[in-house]
């Protein structure tokens, strides 16, 4: 259990947290029309008679929006609603076109499902738990007002009127900021596996609605906020936490939290109440007439369930129990998509360039990928051309380091030199004489002569003084140029001065 | 049962249609009127029935995810789009200043 | 020579095809006969010259030998609900006056692709929300029709098609589209003397008909005869994948197989529409249309339909719900009328051009489907109502194991003078009685002229069948159209 607890002057108090995150759904055209959904176009020139509202015009649903919100709902263990509808929102606003917003509030698309989050010391997540999802339905997006344009006028740009997003709840079961922020980033992961949301939170693909309510250890729920559209992880955590200290600073001080609608300042990192709209929102929901009850078989939902790549917790465990990696690195590994990709690829590549099993080489491509490489990318800065950065090349570095061929240290300069140049990982090593000596002979010369012209030393080690061993490595090392193979010298080493 | 008024007024602020008092005082025997005669619906047991969803059997059809895959459904014609709006401005719809 | 106004569709299409006249000389005879009907009021815009140049794609195709659509050379009304390209649509409504849409709605362009040509947009209720034609914001529509007592008393055409109705029994245009929510198609054409079928939910594309009450609205045509009808429906059904509630079904060739040999076929007498103190009139004519089925062939079955009675009042909740939200896109922004005087906000500007560009009747439904939505009467209004539905729509299947199609009559009463009701929503809304239960099932129904009553004006009679089975229905029509031998004709007085 995380024991994040806000101290008031009275005493303790708990935070209660659940999201409403609303997810764009990926797909080239938008829900009920077959305007284009592409980010950044020139203003209303995505927008069909049909997204303008024109009159008698009529929304078809888009299949892909379904598929895409069917496989998210089975990527978090939901169930999958074979009979759903369409619902109607109606309010009245100018980025509103129909007066209504096509939504599902009775029957939508996905029940109850879990999200789980994994346990982290650092962030005071203590242990694992599952954060339970209430539903997912899909519905449209608004258009987009600009209030800065003209003096007396705001503009109005539908563009994004009609895309499909999914609105994606949680249950109540969140009760820090960490935790908030950890389910927003796994649910980011699983959406961005799945393909079914890009996850770019500056273009606003992905959005969260975050409610919080406090209340004392052990009793029962507060009142709770709704503060809108917050648009980054970390805004999600400040505004839980200034929100969850303004609810209890408002009740120690006599108040009562108003159950109200919330904006999220990021520049203070605050929150602030909407001006409260007159009529009391009464969004008189009913079927859309429009549209016939949504009704899917069983080999469409096989379909997506088919289609469903490896997720988050499955990628960690595997990664775990066959790979053999820390769960530090399957957790590290498996967070973005990005990461695990670039790791399977270089994984695939560096055990068949090397003849290895995946399993053998596995937690030297993790430490690869998760720390050297992007160290030394991180040292040489503006210097690295990324693009000289292929699975091939870092293969056969670490190939050459698997071998023997070259020490963890020259691995590193090798890269550098990769980064700087593209030139092959062999020819540098060649050229610029970044090789490990491993002949067993030269080794053994290396070593015959260092003993020799420390022979007190050599007295004093079998005189019980052990500490002396590293002593003669780093003699060993430099009679060779820093060039002897670390593991060979060692086993030389001990075996002469222990025979 | 008798609608008031300010219930009539809730209504039309709801909906969006300005109204004077006069009206409001005229609508609400009127809308009182129509209210209680479709009152009589209560009467009727729907306990085992359900609300009517597709009134002649038929399935919801899914597009396929095509962009401008016709002309009545696609974008790419802000003129269209813009050609009868009562104030359009460089590209965009203009409306009353809205403070949020 | 006979008056090319007063052919029909099919007269029309087949001299044209002959060469008996032209489509031009066609055209021409209509422009002129809708520029002397201005006194109905029937047309809110007129538009010859897509009728002759119609009608010059014709006859260039023809001397061209080029095949011919079904309707060459057939100039037609549109209901002005029907979006049309370049022509101003306004649902009869200030709040779209001005409006000129890019785009086509999908039956009209079917029907310009099948020959026809427009004479004009005709009138109707505002947003179709009327049984009498007196809510439009371009004025009433005056029925060709007046009583047989040669007083000039303006008599209703019907509504919501009352354009449409009045157009065709005056003989400005041999067929007209409408549209059937609660019986638009039916009562206005029962009152008028003329044929109209509203065909099953789903078979004619709603898309470019500005909506109403979505889960009711249905096209179909208007015609003076019922082969007429038969061959406009062909013409403007079929399966549209631009509205997702169209039905993907052939569309049957129902003028070809008219039949008017009812043997065989079992016709069901629903009890529930025997009203007590019901117009003898309207008995009259029901008795008559029973002994004509009888005449064709058909057994009469008595029905029963015990839902009846909740139809209309549940049709009074379901359609104001969904025209309160399908009308809430008419706000003033992206086109129509904008009322925002100076300095006024977002929030006033949508309630001042709603307050100036809707009409009362309008505003009535707007706010009883507001009211019903509303937090806390959902369930009591609107569940219920759509639970009083399904139970009409069952009465309606159970009588389909006794019967084929159902006879009744259009409407309670025949025409009544231009503002007797207006006053009375209430019992305006009860002229739809007959007309509402087959609209909340879906179901394919028309109404044949059945004689006059003793005032000399129509009465109509109504068939009502199964799902896609309007063969069944036009069959049954056209046994009646065949016996009634209805002839009247409107005395010419515009």
């Amino acid at each position: 259990m995380t024991t994040y607890r806000i101290q008031g002057r009275t005493g303790e108090w708990e935070v209660v947290i659940g999201l409403e995150v609303h997810a764009q759904v990926t797909s080239r055209a938008k829900l009920f029309s077959t305007a284009s959904t592409a980010f950044g176009a020139e203003p209303n020139t995505q927008v069909s008679l049909v997204d303008a509202a024109m009159p008698g015009m009529l929304p078809v649903p888009n299949r892909e929006c379904i598929r895409q919100a069917v496989r998210t709902g089975l990527a978090v263990e939901a169930t999958i609603n074979r009979w759903s509808r369409f619902d109607r929102k109606n309010y009245f606003y100018a980025d509103l076109p129909q007066g209504y917003q096509i939504s599902q509030l009775y029957h939508p698309l996905v029940g109850e499902g879990t999200l789980l989050v994994e346990a982290d010391e650092k962030a005071g997540i203590l242990q694992d738990k599952r954060i339970g999802i209430e539903r997912i339905h899909v519905e449209q997006d608004a258009g987009k007002l600009m209030h800065d344009q003209h003096p007396s006028m705001s503009y109005v740009d539908l563009n994004r009127s009609g895309v499909a997003l999914m609105e994606i709840v949680s249950r109540p079961d969140m009760r820090s900021p960490a935790e908030a922020g950890a389910y927003l980033r796994k649910l980011r992961a699983i959406l961005r596996y799945v393909g079914s949301c890009d996850g770019n939170m500056e273009e606003g693909s992905l959005r969260a609605d975050v409610n919080v309510s406090v209340r004392r250890p052990g009793e029962p729920l507060g009142t709770r906020t709704e503060t809108k559209n917050v648009n980054s992880v970390r805004f999600v955590m400040q505004a839980i936490e200034h929100e969850a200290r303004r609810q209890v600073e408002l009740i120690e001080d006599g108040g009562t939290v108003v159950q109200e609608t919330r904006l999220f300042d990021p520049g203070t990192g605050t929150t602030r109440s909407m001006r409260s709209k007159e009529d009391a929102q009464d969004y008189r929901y009913f079927p859309d007439p429009d549209l016939l009850p949504l009704e899917l078989d069983e080999s469409f939902v096989e379909e997506c369930r088919a289609s469903l790549p490896e997720l988050p917790d499955a990628k960690r465990r595997r990664y775990i129990e066959v790979l053999g990696l820390s769960p530090y690195n399957a957790r590290e590994l498996t967070a973005e998509v990005e990461t695990f990709a670039r790791f399977e690829t270089l994984l695939a590549e560096t055990a068949r360039s090397s003849g290895k099993g995946e399993t053998e080489v596995a937690t030297a491509v993790a430490n690869w990928i998760l720390s050297i490489a992007p160290g030394v990318m991180n040292a040489l800065g503006a210097e690295a051309n990324p693009a000289f950065a292929t699975a091939a090349a870092q293969a056969a570095i670490l190939d050459m380091q698997a071998r023997g061929d070259i020490s963890g240290g020259q691995a590193k300069e090798i890269f550098e030199h990769v980064l700087r140049s593209g030139r092959a990982p062999k020819e540098i090593a060649e050229t610029e004489g970044l090789k490990q000596e491993s002949d067993a002979g030269a080794i053994e010369a290396a070593v015959d002569r260092v003993l020799a012209a420390n022979a007190e030393k050599v007295a004093e080690y079998r005189g019980g003084k052990d500490k002396l061993f590293g002593f003669f490595v780093g003699q060993v090392m430099k009679a060779m140029q820093g060039k002897g193979n670390p593991g060979l010298v060692n086993a030389v080493l001990k075996a002469r001065l222990d025979g | 049962m008798s609608v008031t008024s300010e219930e009539v007024a809730r209504v039309a602020r709801l909906a969006r249609v300005r109204m004077s008092e006069d009206e409001l005082a005229r609508l609400a025997p009127e809308l009182s009127k129509i209210l209680d005669w479709v009152e009589q619906l209560s009467r009727v047991d729907t306990s085992a029935v359900e609300p009517m969803t597709a009134v002649i059997p038929n399935r919801l059809r899914l597009r396929e995810d095509v962009v401008d895959a016709d002309p009545d459904t696609g974008g790419g014609r802000r003129d269209d789009v813009l050609a009868n709006a009562p104030a359009a401005e460089h590209g965009f719809f203009g409306v009353p200043k809205v403070i949020e | 020579m006979t008056q090319l106004t007063d052919l029909g569709v099919m007269a029309l299409r087949n001299g044209v095809a002959r060469g008996d006249f032209t489509a031009a000389e066609v055209a021409n005879a209509f422009n002129a006969a809708v520029a002397e009907g201005g006194a109905l009021n029937a047309f809110i815009v007129t538009t010859p010259d897509h009728a002759a140049a119609a009608a010059a794609r014709v006859d260039a195709d023809r001397a061209a030998g080029k095949p011919l659509g079904p309707l060459a050379g057939v100039p037609i009304g549109m209901k002005d609900l029907f979006a049309t390209r370049g022509v101003q649509t306004t649902a009869a409504s200030a709040i779209l006056e001005g409006f000129v849409p890019p785009y086509e709605s999908t039956v009209s362009q079917r029907l310009w692709d099948a020959g026809a040509g427009m004479l004009g947009k005709l009138n109707l209720d505002q947003f179709a929300m009327g049984s009498s034609n007196e809510t439009s914001h371009f004025g009433n529509v005056v029925s060709p029709w007046r009583r047989s007592d040669g007083g000039e008393t303006p008599m209703s055409p019907g509504g919501s098609s009352g354009g449409s109705s009045a157009a065709i029994a005056a003989r400005l245009c041999p067929a007209a589209t409408g549209t059937d929510t609660g019986g638009s198609i039916r009562q206005p054409a029962a009152f008028t003397g003329i044929c109209g079928i509203k065909p099953t939910y789903g078979r004619c594309s709603r898309w470019g008909v500005v909506a109403f009450a979505s889960s009711l609205d249905q096209a179909g045509p208007m015609a003076r005869s019922v082969e007429d009808c038969a061959v406009m429906l062909e013409a403007m059904a079929g399966f549209d994948p631009k509205d997702a509630t169209s039905l993907d079904e052939p569309v049957p060739q129902w003028s070809a197989a008219l039949d008017a040999d009812l043997r065989g076929l079992k016709v069901g007498v629903p009890c529930e529409y025997r009203r007590e103190g019901m117009d003898e009139a309207i008995v009259a004519v029901w008795e008559q249309g029973k002994a004509w089925l009888r005449d064709a062939g058909a057994q009469l079955v008595d029905i029963s339909l015990p839902h009846t009675d909740y139809a209309l009042p549940a049709y009074y909740i379901v359609a104001p719900a969904e025209a309160s939200s399908n009308l809430a896109r008419y706000d003033g922004v992206r086109y129509g009328l904008r009322e925002a005087p100076a300095g006024v906000g977002l929030q006033e500007m949508y309630a001042a051009t709603r307050a100036a560009g809707f009409g009362d009747e309008v505003k009535r439904r707007i706010l009883i489907g507001t009211y019903v939505l509303s937090a806390g009467f959902y369930d009591a209004y609107y569940t219920q109502a759509q639970k009083v539905r399904t139970l009409v729509a069952r009465d309606f299947r159970n009588a389909w194991a006794e019967c084929d199609v159902i006879l009744a009559p259009t409407t309670p009463t025949a025409s009544f003078p231009l503002g007797s009701l207006s006053e009375d929503p209430l019992t305006m809304y009860l002229n739809d009685v007959f007309a509402v239960p087959a609209s909340l099932a879906g179901l394919p129904a028309m109404s044949v002229p059945g004689g006059l009553n003793p005032d000399g004006l129509p009465l109509g009679l109504q068939i009502i069948g199964k799902p896609l089975d309007e063969q069944g229905v036009l069959n049954a029509g056209l046994a009646i159209e065949q016996r009634a031998g209805f002839t009247a004709r409107p005395q010419r007085w515009w």
